[in-house]
């Protein structure tokens, strides 16, 4: 009897030849894939390079426009940036305590943002500010919050049919269901969010299908969704929660369902990949064939999604709350070698150590979510103690579809440094922690400089109920400075 | 001595809690010989009961008060006494036998218990620094500084240093148990009682006494006009919800009426499609009630002409007497003005539950005398009709002159934080006097237990929390919970602390049936 290598991850390696030639035809997948996709990028002009962390698919879109824009509006966009930068992307912000989350936390400290991005930071007797900048002063200073998981600007605040872009109910499984078609900055509870001093969110479709669709990563500041994005497709966000159950004659009806769902899906992506690659293969090698020469099989914009994936690229979200669930999506990435992010993990408690072996980082359900359900055996401690075990812990507000219609990270995690955390390991919780989760820490995430002027200040501790954040700063400039 | 062990036998400590009955809470019963219909929050009417056969004097311009006596005619909970089941007998038996062996202090409950160097926080009164909090067969006998408080020589002794004492939590508003009430049949349903649903047992009555509270109304759903008649419980450690019930000096059950308006109770008829028909269909049930109320009086005495018992009529017949109070589920300003217009047409007594946008008719609301229960959750929205939903609705009502509590709505939010409601209303601009209150005496009132709970007062239930720290504190813990001179939660019992932070076995599978919450049925 095969033995699954994965499943023993001590011993050593009884099967290494397979394991060796899975890890090779998985780099080779991720290269080639990478190049099929480039190749496909290139003839259809638009390059999806999520990697980049830029925003091609907007800039490509426009490129693509036969008509270009009129002069004037160029005059007007430069004018404009010219003169927010001016007026806004400049500031000093002062802190009896600063929590840089690099390094220890400054008594007295600096935060100079220049042109958006922090210039310096320090004590204040060993930083300058310059002249004309506007200084803002708070008793605690932190980096803008990151929220590593949450739905808002899909699920807007009325609850009505029109607002609610988290969940395409049509068929089980969506990966091509991108964030960025239906996250709406100008939602009000965006604003909501940010007021309390989150900058960052990791948004997107909700737990609620087996495949929902991906996620974004997002500011919560700007006039449109492609100036806010900093990574249009972060996640693929995967359910295996009885959410996820249809009734009836439907699939997935069981566990077991959903888990043979998956798996038929992720070969068949597999199978789409290869294919691709051989494609690719003798396009390359036959060099009087057409660059242009459609791939074999055609493109799948669901099969691309998952064969990111199985590229490692892109994570799967699992939300699993009972530990049976959270076994199950252990297990299917191990068969598969995809990166899995558990989220909700209720129960994750119970297996601290097989997360821990699996290397799986966590982002606890909301910690005031409702504990009914499967999440009927939720604890307030579960990010002490996964924290504890060594395992990476995000907060978030996740996803409601009732009243209240999002949470507030920064108050969920207040409950998080009131059962286990300490100050430190709670903040950086919604600040550090899930900006390393997401790969965006080179711009969010913590004060140093270069990276995003994004500041949280509050005028006491930031977790006690009646603390008020008393300012919000994204890229440099003020988004809020009435205290709530 | 007596030691208070936790999670005694449940038996024997139900045959002790009968053996040791406190007598029927009729202070100043006299008094009432009659009273006319008043908002709750106004000075007490408690033990109106006990005189049963009084009349009572009209509100001006109100309507025919029901005569309370006329037994066959009036629903009346028929459970005078616990009746104790037969090894509850034995238990009682046993404990009397050892109680005598011990000698003086023959139950627990009896003996003083003098909880030394706490801070405490009365409510009713300014904050005592460092005090004595002296209690005595199930209720409090004493508060104030060391120097003003005699401890008796038998009393237990226990020191408080560094903790908080305040009244146990009241949440005026509270679906614990599984709740389930009127169904999807009609939207007026007063004779649908939520006591037949309760399950008293579910874990989320653990989870409140970890969370301070120690009285609830318990109420059905808002998917209705009118869904049924809650239930005021104490959260004793109790196995029936008879045990947990709060008594009338009649011995009834004690309990209010839900009502609603707005979006939830809208819906396919033979429910209301509109707001006006809401309205309408609540006006014509009153004035049938009316008429109901009416002929009893008249024909009391004239079994051939009185009308055929109808205990939904009955049941808003009290609610026109002023004898229950209505608890009505309202957010959106003109759905607020609507209850309001009905109360001043119909006279009933009325608690506003939720109001989202009290704050913009907040003068209004204080003009009509209603005491105001907030819900405060962490965002707006979820319902249109909650879209303008504000933290600072609490202060402002506060500063308009409205008895101003918070409710936990539980599941909506969950009673183990039901302090942070109140914090979050200290966030937005309430005092903090107001704030304590709110989860306290404001509570009180609204339930007409103003003078036997809701602060820490000589005479009234040793109900009270034991607090790590300040209220209004995350760091704060509840450790323990105190019910008429009887610990019900204690944060270092493993088994209890199990409750306070969740973890596995704690959990909780019934949900409320709200008849009307779709959204709220999804669920991750």
């Amino acid at each position: 009897m095969k033995r699954n290598p994965s499943n023993h991850p001590a011993s050593p390696a009884p099967e290494s030849t397979q394991a060796n030639r899975a890890a090779t035809v998985r780099e080779r997948t991720s290269h080639r894939a990478a190049t099929v996709r480039e190749r496909t990028n290139r003839a259809a002009t638009v390059r999806e390079r999520s990697r980049d962390r830029t925003i091609a698919i907007f800039t490509a879109t426009s490129r693509q426009n036969r008509h270009p824009a009129p002069w004037y509006a160029l005059l007007v966009a430069i004018v404009f940036s010219l003169t927010s930068t001016r007026a806004a992307a400049q500031i000093a912000v002062r802190g009896e305590i600063v929590h840089t989350m690099a390094g220890d936390a400054i008594s007295n400290g600096v935060v100079v943002v220049e042109s958006g991005k922090i210039s310096a930071v320090g004590p204040a007797d060993r930083v300058r500010i310059p002249q004309g900048f506007p200084v803002l002063t708070a008793k605690v200073v932190t980096p803008g919050l990151i929220d590593a998981h949450a739905t808002v600007g899909l699920t807007g605040i009325y609850n009505q049919k029109q607002d609610q872009d988290q969940l395409e109910r049509s068929t089980a499984m969506q990966p091509d269901l991108r964030a960025v078609d239906a996250f709406n900055i100008h939602d009000p509870l965006v604003k909501w969010v940010r007021d309390f001093g989150v900058t960052t969110v990791h948004t997107g479709h909700a737990p609620g299908e087996l495949i929902s669709g991906q996620t974004m990563v997002v500011k919560t500041w700007g006039n449109t969704v492609e100036a806010a994005t900093l990574v249009p497709t972060a996640m693929v966000a995967c359910t295996l929660a009885s959410s996820a159950r249809k009734g009836g004659d439907k699939s997935p009806g069981t566990r077991a369902k959903m888990m043979a769902m998956l798996r038929g899906k992720l070969i068949a992506a597999r199978e789409y990949q290869r294919k691709r690659i051989e494609a690719e293969d003798r396009a390359t090698q036959d060099s009087s064939a057409e660059t242009d020469v459609p791939a074999d099989p055609a493109r799948d914009l669901k099969m691309d999604v998952l064969a990111r994936v199985l590229a490692g690229e892109l994570p799967l979200l699992i939300t699993a709350q009972r530990a049976q669930d959270i076994a199950n999506a252990l297990r299917l990435a191990r068969e598969f070698e995809f990166r899995l992010v558990l989220d909700g993990a209720a129960e994750s408690y119970l297996l601290i150590d097989e997360i821990k072996a699996a290397k799986v980082p966590v982002i606890v359900h909301p910690l005031m979510a409702r504990y009914f359900g499967e999440l009927k055996n939720a604890s307030f401690e579960t990010p002490a103690k996964l924290r504890a075990a060594g395992i990476p812990v995000c907060t978030q507000s996740g996803f409601e579809d009732y009243v209240p219609k999002t949470r507030v990270v920064l108050f969920e995690t207040a409950i998080a440094a009131a059962n286990g955390l300490t100050f430190e390991q709670a903040l950086s919780a919604m600040t550090i922690d899930p900006a390393r989760l997401l790969k965006v820490d080179d711009r969010v995430g913590s004060l140093e400089v270069g990276k995003d002027g994004d500041l949280a200040l509050y005028d006491g501790d930031p977790f006690e109920y009646t603390s008020h954040c008393v300012g919000v700063v994204i890229n440099g400039e003020v988004v809020n400075a009435e205290p709530r | 001595l007596f030691f208070p062990e936790r999670r005694i036998d449940p038996v024997q400590s139900r045959a002790r809690k009968e053996a040791d009955q406190p007598s029927r809470d009729c202070k100043g019963a006299d008094k009432t010989k009659t009273r006319a219909p008043k908002q709750p929050g106004q000075p007490s009417r408690d033990c109106k009961g006990a005189e049963p056969k009084q009349s009572r004097v009209r509100k001006p311009g109100a309507l025919t008060p029901v005569p309370h006596h006329s037994g066959a005619h009036l629903p009346r909970v028929e459970i005078t006494s616990v009746r104790a089941p037969r090894e509850s007998l034995r238990f009682l038996t046993g404990a009397a036998l050892f109680a005598l062996a011990l000698g003086p202090a023959p139950f627990g409950r009896a003996e003083p218990i003098a909880f030394e160097n706490a801070r405490l926080i009365p409510v009713d009164a300014p904050e005592i620094e460092s005090g004595v909090l002296l209690i005595e067969d199930g209720k409090i006998v004493a508060v104030g500084p060391a120097a003003d408080v005699g401890i008796p020589p038998g009393a237990r002794r226990i020191d408080a240093s560094g903790k908080t004492i305040m009244p146990g939590l009241v949440c005026t508003h509270s679906h614990l148990g599984g709740i389930g009430g009127a169904d999807g049949s009609a939207p007026i349903q007063p004779d649908v009682r939520v006591s037949d649903s309760i399950n008293i047992r579910a874990p989320g009555f653990r989870r409140a006494v970890a969370g301070g509270l120690t009285t609830l109304n318990l109420m059905p759903g808002s998917g209705h006009l009118l869904s049924g008649q809650t239930i005021y419980v104490k959260l004793r450690d109790a196995g029936t919800i008879e045990e947990a019930a709060i008594r009338n000096p009649d011995g009834s059950i004690a309990g209010g009426l839900k009502m609603a308006n707005g979006t939830n109770s809208m819906r396919a008829a033979p429910f209301p499609g509109t707001r006006g028909k809401s309205a309408a269909l609540v006006r014509e049930q009153f004035i049938k009630a009316r008429e109901y109320q009416a002929k009893c009086e008249r024909f009391a005495d004239d079994p051939e002409k009185r009308p055929a018992r109808d205990l939904g009529l009955e049941c808003l017949a009290e609610a026109l007497s002023g004898k229950r109070v209505i608890h009505h589920h309202t957010h959106r300003h003109d759905d607020i003005m609507t209850v309001l217009r009905l109360q001043r047409e119909f006279g009933f007594r009325v608690v506003l539950h939720h109001v989202s946008e009290g704050w913009r008719v907040a003068e209004e609301i204080a003009a009509a005398g209603a005491p105001c229960s907030v819900i405060l959750v962490d965002s707006p929205g979820g319902k249109l009709e909650a879209a303008n939903l504000i933290f600072e609705t609490g202060g402002v009502l506060e500063r308009a002159g409205v008895l101003t509590a918070y409710h936990t709505d539980d599941w909506i939010t969950d009673s183990r934080v039901f302090l942070r409601m109140a914090a979050l209303g200290v966030r937005a601009g309430m005092s903090r006097e107001g704030a304590l209150a709110s989860v306290t005496l404001a509570g009180a009132k609204m339930l007409d237990l103003e003078e036997r709970i809701g602060s820490l007062t000589p005479g009234k239930d040793a109900d009270f929390a034991i607090l790590s720290g300040d209220p209004f504190s995350v760091y704060t813990k509840i450790e323990q919970t105190w019910v008429e001179g009887n610990q019900v939660f204690d944060r270092a019992d493993p088994n209890d602390r199990l409750y306070a932070v969740g973890g596995y076995g704690a959990g909780e599978e019934a949900k409320p049936y709200l008849c009307c919450a779709e959204h709220a049925e999804g669920g991750q």
